[in-house]
């Protein structure tokens, strides 16, 4: 991203996590999806005390073991080793995703293709015919914490716009999607309109709209 | 006497018969019963259907037993990983049924047939490909689906520490879908690597009672090796 050939100015991945991070509360419990939400970990401010679950059964997540450390008996939903803060513990699948589906996460960090401004998300199949189809818990997350945050950029590789007034590949969920952090802007979809919060330095509102076919207000104070 | 601790995987498995639906434990490696696996590879049952939350790594565990041709079909929420080649040839070539859940409604639909549950609404995959053709509803002002119990003829799990009523303990994330597959299936074989005196394991930590258990089985402990992810 950082790596983009238009000139179009846009933040980093660890910029936009960091600023994902800034909207974590005090004591949230925040599910991070697999790839660049991960990030999110790295930039939560040190006087901010936030629980990271993992559906695989684990809550209380700490960062990734030093090298020879690994046990691959405790694993996030990346499979990736990683470690147990004090008063970490663990639960069965159905638990898990009981925390999940119960409404009991209070943020839940993903990934997507596609975002229309409904805040229907489509982030678990390209439809391509040939792919090998795989779920997980995409379908779980999204519907089920208090909060469903997306970052993503804004376009794809080949400058599309990934925030559509309708997703056109397979939905995961629908109307879970409350705020989209992208490598341009951020922005809130709510009942009326998909609404700019915040801008990259450099770039402006209207050059923001020439880039996505959905409508937006501007929302920034 | 109750005694459910088997000397042998051999005669742990030894009822599995042809046909027979088995889940098998674990997320990745992490609580894949690798000796009981392998035990189903040279016990020979076939016309298998298979429910786990992956379709296996590399070809070990999992993705050796699939690779003998005797998985008819399969269960599970994420086949795809970076090494799940013995699935994807299996799957693109026809020769393997997929039936794709989203993990929590896995998780779930096994929880339900082990708790006696008929059916029930989840808000899980509404209005997603995943549920089409399947009852909703709404309840309260929210869309739901109707899903159906995941029953099985028999589980096998990895667990810490078993006793011979087969109470259990686990170890970390490898607890993953043990406990809630060992309640669904009809048998449920458990791996060990530690058999406990009756009344020695601590009656509240217990996660698995032992009525849910009809075999343990001790294995030598190996540590768990990465699975499923490509390595930085």
């Amino acid at each position: 991203m950082s790596e983009t050939t238009t000139s179009t100015p846009a933040w980093t991945r660890d910029q936009i996590a960091a600023r994902v991070a800034q909207d974590i509360p005090d004591g949230a419990v925040v599910n991070l999806g697999i790839g660049l939400p991960t990030k999110v970990a790295n930039h939560l401010p040190d006087d901010r005390e936030v629980i990271l679950h993992s559906e695989n059964g684990v809550i209380g997540m700490g960062p990734a073991p030093a090298k020879g450390e690994e046990d691959y008996d405790l694993i996030n939903a990346g499979k990736q080793p990683v470690t147990l803060l004090p008063g970490g513990c663990f639960f069965h699948h159905a638990d898990s995703f009981a925390m999940m589906r119960g409404g009991h996460l209070d943020v839940c960090v993903l990934g997507a293709f596609q975002v229309s401004v409904k805040g229907d998300l489509a982030n678990w199949s390209t439809g391509a015919p040939d792919a090998i189809p795989a779920v997980g818990g995409a379908m779980d997350l999204a519907i089920g914490a208090k909060k469903t945050y997306v970052m993503m950029d804004l376009l794809t590789k080949t400058g599309e716009s990934k925030l559509v007034d309708a997703c056109t590949y397979p939905v995961t969920g629908i109307g879970c999607v409350s705020r989209l952090y992208t490598d341009v802007a951020v922005i809130d979809l709510t009942p009326q309109g998909a609404q700019v919060i915040d801008l990259v330095d450099g770039l402006s509102f209207e050059d923001l709209q020439k880039l996505t076919p959905v409508k937006l207000t501007d929302a920034r104070t | 006497m109750i005694n459910k601790i088997s000397p042998s995987v051999e005669q742990a498995l030894a009822e599995i018969h042809d046909g027979a639906t088995v889940m098998i434990g674990g997320f990745g490696g992490a609580g894949q019963p690798a000796e009981l696996i392998d035990g189903l590879i040279a016990q020979g049952a076939k016309d298998l259907v298979i429910v786990n939350n992956n379709a296996g790594n590399a070809e070990i565990g999992l993705a050796a037993l699939l690779k003998t041709g005797r998985v008819r079909k399969i269960i599970c929420s994420f086949p795809r990983q970076a090494d799940s080649y013995v699935f994807d040839e299996l799957y693109r070539s026809g020769k393997i049924e997929l039936e794709l859940v989203p993990q929590g409604n896995l998780a779930e639909r096994i929880r339900a047939a082990g708790a006696g549950i008929g059916a029930f609404f989840t808000p899980t995959g509404f209005g997603t490909e995943l549920a089409k053709g399947k009852e909703t509803r709404e309840i309260n002002g929210r869309q739901y689906v109707l899903e159906h119990p995941i029953f099985a003829d028999f589980a096998l799990i990895k667990a810490e520490t078993g006793d011979r009523w087969g109470n259990l303990v686990y170890r970390k994330t490898a607890r993953n879908f043990g406990p809630v597959m060992a309640t669904a299936a009809k048998a449920t074989i458990a791996s060990v690597h530690n058999i406990a005196e009756l009344g020695s394991i601590d009656p509240e930590t217990v996660v698995t009672p032992g009525i849910f258990v009809k075999h343990i089985v001790k294995v030598p402990r190996t540590a768990t090796g990465p699975a499923g992810f490509k390595a930085a």
